[in-house]
């Protein structure tokens, strides 16, 4: 099935009508040589039927969280997703439309994004957020290119406890630049905040943390953002955005660029993507930004009315001065964290935020009782934990893999000193009884 | 089209005034008009100092983007902060109320090197 | 439906309003030190169900959409996107896979995968394929710096200088400024293809690439392409073709045939994956054997009959983003290709070859086609690949300025053509494969009962959209005075 409609007569008469003799004449302008002279090598096309019946069965060899009981994170989380979500951000209408180019027929996205920046800055309190970046570490890597352009400094002081895979991707980004990639240890669980102060210098652009960290511990980013600010480097958080429903905000933390994976609002696992990049600053960096903007406008009428702006910034006008090559923004995705960030409302985000607190405090208090300990007691975290366990970690996740339990994060993968531990993520899905029999699995008698 | 003749010119459409050793620049009428409606203006800081044919500043439009030039080599005096709330003045008025910085000039023989109105005007086709 | 301005969700919030309910908690609460917690509420909308279904129910009837109405935004390929890929996205199985499962739990998804991969080889005639990137712009930065990491690492660092076409995409040299190239721009010739003899006398040993649009941006396939290879290869560079185009070669010739070493596709664009008001995207790239060292971690792979994600590669330019790509944009295209096929693919690209060459032929007498066979001569003459630009100056010399044309066509129905890209003053017409005759007959009356128009009358034009929820917006005041978020006491 090839989802063409014209027929094989009208295809005849289309090519009496441009003058061709058959499809040939239209081809020529593909010299012969150049022209492939046998079919691709690919299966033969399928109908509908065949076609479903394939998926079906491809996606039937995966053993997906939705049927086990899902306490890795790492990243990213099992949420709950409420119905509309998928109802609304669904709708062909945003589903089928391109990047709004033309402002006129496209007011309903427009409009949709306005309202996503909105949200975005009333939940980390900063003061301008763009339609959103490919996803989190991406986001990451452009808030760190942005902090090179901003300040005009090379290095890029980094806590170890950022996501792993963040820090790769923001090396690569690093990688052929003028630019330094410094990585600051761990100590008990979060940056060793006086290394990291000894490391400041005149050409430091930026600090980044993450918190909750990868760790899932608390990071003082309060007094990290003194350190940036007393050094006149900028202050990069990476933080969760569902967290905020009870956390502290980052720009209640004199932080100067927030970002995020998005995908804790209202976004399924799907295998690692597609996911969403949050990108928020203060309003004073708004014309170095990466990313698209929407802004409030007027039509000739007077009325209120949406369109892309300070377009000056973006590749198809800048070229290579651009503030980043990034096209578009990742639309549905946005879409479905502002449904999720509507339909939630601040009262049903601190709910679920709680929950998920609830349910780590509550998994960590069982596993103390059972004789297992965090590894860093007292560190403050959210929704996720680091357990120290008394047997190797690969068997304790095969053992819960056999009672359906996807058990958490090996983090040895990462951080070697951590190797007896692994990382254990709680959303609001997650039952008491669930957790029982979590513990049940880490503490085998 | 015309420009005003009692100041030199780039290649690149700013004009250069001189009244005592204090240049002032701006751009041309037909800079102003290519770059349509003028959305903002990114100027120095007083003090700052400028080299000769380097980039100043920047200036936008809804289509477009260009980087400002100066032709001469000095230390910025004084800015036209009106721009900032008004980059509209650039289009309504490029060469008395659209000025953009005024520079105290360290070596007044570059001067010379500037392009005369004629010459200016017949570079950009009039 | 109805065009009534639709008020934000922030002036839709009542207090104590909500749209869903969350369970209690079935452990005790636990509190977190109050230093660490929030000082005031978010100020997000409280919104009850209903309220939140009808306020985007009523944003969606204010967007045009390829299932609403066609869409010939050339370059962007806006095909039909079929409802059976949007089923299997939602297939638990995908859906609900955590990206750090181990490989045991995600067999499926990596099978689906790495035939993807095998497929995407297999279109470009190239040898490997990483799925990584997020977005074309995303894959062609990653291919530059696998360029980059090849050169490094073959001694020859200083290749630091990329070529592009006056006529190429604005990311390609934004992408090149992020890997530390220097772009230089290389002229068109009058006729749109790439003038070789430029090409020849900026080509040196510091030249890494040569970035190439093919069929270009003005809807021409370049037959001097394999010559240009040829010369850049001499060169001791590489041949990067930009995979916007794709739709027009599908199963005629192929990148790697006619030369390219690397490209990237835009999976959105080729492949029907929804472009869902501007993403999620994806962008693959394809490359030559010798390159394949250097693609991003991880890369998925088979061996005996397990598929797994394979991180041990020493020469690889790291990652590019997190977990494993556009996950699920690619059950999207792999569902595509599966449908159609060898036979289906080629018929995708012989078929929209066939709409822009009929349509360029039912309007060329209105709308000039710089680019196009001379006056008087069938398309067949000189056809075009799958879209096409117009300079409709008759039309342009009666005032009526393209951006006129543009919204005249949005009352009449039709989502406009591209604007004033890849040159001013143009239309860039791309009507896909996927639209019935009936509908470009349509659309084709339309553009001719335009230019008649504008023989009698241009005011119409001026005041166009007049059927619209918003006439023609202030864009100049919204970008000096930006407007970025919604401020309480703003009103409609």
């Amino acid at each position: 099935m090839d989802y063409v409609q014209i027929t094989t007569r009208q295809r005849e008469e289309m090519l009496k009508a441009v003058g061709a003799s058959g499809m040939d004449d239209l081809l020529k302008q593909v010299p012969d040589e150049l022209r492939l002279d046998r079919p691709l090598d690919l299966p033969p096309g399928m109908d509908e039927l065949t076609l479903r019946n394939h998926l079906s069965e491809l996606a039937g060899q995966n053993k997906s969280a939705g049927q086990k009981t899902c306490f890795l994170g790492a990243g990213v989380y099992d949420h709950f997703i409420p119905t509309v979500v998928d109802h609304l951000a669904m709708k062909a209408e945003f589903l089928t439309a391109y990047t709004p180019y033309q402002a006129e027929a496209s007011q309903g996205s427009l409009q949709a994004f306005f309202e996503f920046q909105t949200m975005v800055c009333q939940l980390t309190g900063m003061e301008v957020a763009n339609a959103s970046l490919y996803e989190g570490a991406t986001a990451l890597a452009e808030a760190a290119l942005m902090a090179l352009n901003v300040t005009g400094k090379r290095e890029i002081i980094v806590s170890e406890g950022v996501h792993p895979q963040y820090r790769q991707v923001l090396r690569t980004y690093l990688s052929d630049l003028p630019a330094i990639y410094t990585e600051i240890p761990l100590k008990n669980g979060v940056v060793d905040t006086q290394e990291l102060e000894s490391e400041l210098d005149a050409d430091t652009a930026a600090i980044i943390c993450q918190s909750p960290n990868f760790l899932g511990h608390l990071e003082r980013v309060p007094t990290i953002a003194k350190f940036a600010r007393a050094n006149e480097s900028l202050m990069i958080q990476c933080f969760n955005p569902l967290s905020l429903g009870l956390l502290k905000r980052p720009g209640e933390m004199d932080v100067d660029i927030a970002v995020a994976e998005g995908q804790p609002l209202g976004i399924p696992l799907q295998f690692g993507g597609p996911y969403l990049g949050l990108f928020a600053c203060r309003q004073q960096y708004m014309r170095k930004m990466p990313g698209r903007l929407v802004g409030q406008t007027t039509d000739s009428e007077g009325r209120r009315a949406f369109c892309l702006t300070l377009q000056t910034r973006e590749q198809h006008i800048r070229r290579e001065k651009a503030t980043s090559n990034v096209c578009t923004n990742q639309g549905l995705l946005a879409l479905r964290a502002s449904v999720f960030m509507a339909a939630m409302g601040p009262n049903g985000l601190r709910q679920a935020a709680q929950l998920c607190h609830n349910k780590a405090a509550y998994l960590a208090s069982r596993l103390s009782d059972a004789g297992l300990s965090l590894r860093y007691p007292n560190q403050p975290y959210f929704n996720e934990i680091l357990v120290r366990l008394r047997k190797p970690v690969n068997e304790i996740l095969s053992a819960a893999d056999r009672a359906g339990i996807i058990a958490g994060y090996p983090v040895g993968r990462d951080y070697p000193d951590l190797s007896d531990c692994l990382l254990i993520a709680t959303t609001e899905k997650r039952t008491k009884a669930e957790i029982d029999a979590l513990v049940r699995v880490l503490n085998p008698t | 089209m015309s420009a005003p003749t009692d100041r030199r010119y780039l290649q690149t459409h700013e004009w250069h005034k001189l009244q005592g050793d204090i240049v002032t620049i701006g751009i041309t009428q037909f800079a102003a008009d290519e770059l349509t409606d003028i959305t903002f203006i990114d100027l120095p800081k007083v003090g700052a100092k400028i080299q000769a044919n380097q980039r100043f500043g920047e200036i936008e439009s809804v289509k477009a983007t260009s980087d400002l030039y100066s032709g001469v080599s000095g230390t910025v005096t004084q800015v036209n902060d009106a721009l900032q709330n008004e980059p509209g003045l650039i289009n309504r008025d490029p060469y008395e109320s659209g000025w953009m910085i005024k520079i105290q000039i360290t070596n007044p023989a570059e001067l010379n090197n500037l392009l005369s109105v004629e010459d200016y005007l017949k570079k950009v086709g009039h | 439906m109805t065009h009534a301005p639709e008020k934000l969700l922030f002036e839709l919030s009542t207090p104590g309003a909500r749209a869903v309910d969350l369970p209690e908690s079935d452990v005790p609460t636990a509190e977190l030190d109050p230093a660490l917690c929030l000082f005031t509420e978010s100020g997000l909308p409280e919104i009850g169900q209903l309220q939140l279904v009808r306020h985007y129910t009523h944003l969606s009837h204010r967007n045009f959409s390829v299932d609403d109405n066609f869409y010939p935004l050339g370059s962007c390929t806006m095909k039909y996107n079929p409802k059976v890929n949007e089923w299997a996205a939602a297939l638990d199985g995908f859906a609900n896979l955590h990206p750090m499962q181990p490989d045991a739990d995600t067999q499926g998804a990596l099978a689906l995968l790495y035939h993807l991969r095998i497929f995407l080889a297999e279109i470009a005639g190239l040898d490997e394929v990483s799925l990584q990137p997020c977005a074309g712009a995303h894959g062609e930065w990653t291919a530059l710096k696998v360029i980059r990491a090849y050169f490094r690492d073959h001694g020859q660092p200083n290749r630091r200088i990329v070529l592009a076409p006056d006529t190429a995409h604005g990311t390609n040299p934004a992408s090149c400024a992020m890997c530390g190239t220097n772009v230089v721009t290389i002229k068109s010739r009058p006729d749109g293809l790439t003038d070789l003899d430029d090409l020849r006398a900026h080509l040196s040993d510091e030249v890494a690439a040569v970035m190439v649009t093919n069929p270009n941006t003005v809807g021409r396939f370049d037959a001097h392409i394999a010559d240009m290879a040829d010369l850049i290869h001499d060169a001791g560079a590489f041949l990067y073709l930009d995979g916007a185009n794709m739709n027009a070669i599908l199963g005629i010739t192929r990148p790697g045939d006619f030369g390219a070493d690397i490209m990237h596709y835009n999976t959105h664009k080729t492949f029907s994956t929804p472009h869902g008001c501007g993403g999620p995207g994806a962008g693959p790239i394809a490359m030559r054997k010798q390159l394949a060292p250097y693609l991003p971690v991880p890369q998925v792979i088979k061996t005996g009959d397990t598929y797994s994600l394979d991180y041990n590669r020493p020469k690889s330019i790291g990652r590019v983003r997190s977990f494993h790509g556009q996950f699920n944009v690619l059950v999207r295209a792999y569902a595509y290709i599966a449908a159609c096929g060898a036979a289906g693919l080629r018929n995708v690209s012989e078929t929209a070859i066939l709409c822009a060459n009929y349509l360029a032929q039912r309007i060329k007498h209105a709308y000039a086609l710089p680019f196009g066979p001379p006056d008087g001569q069938p398309m067949a003459v000189a056809p075009c690949a799958h879209e096409f630009i117009t300079v409709p100056q008759a039309i342009l010399d009666r005032g009526v300025t393209i951006m006129d044309i543009a919204k005249s066509l949005i009352d009449r129905g039709y989502h406009p053509p591209t604007v004033h890209f890849p040159i001013h003053d143009c239309l860039m017409i791309e009507p896909t494969e996927t639209e019935s005759k009936a509908v470009l007959d349509g659309f084709a009356d339309t553009m001719l009962q335009l230019a008649e128009q504008s023989q009698r009358d241009t005011a119409p034009f001026k005041a166009a959209p007049v059927n619209q929820p918003v006439r023609r917006l202030d864009e100049v005041a919204a970008a000096r005075k930006p407007i970025l978020t919604w401020t309480p006491g703003d009103k409609a």
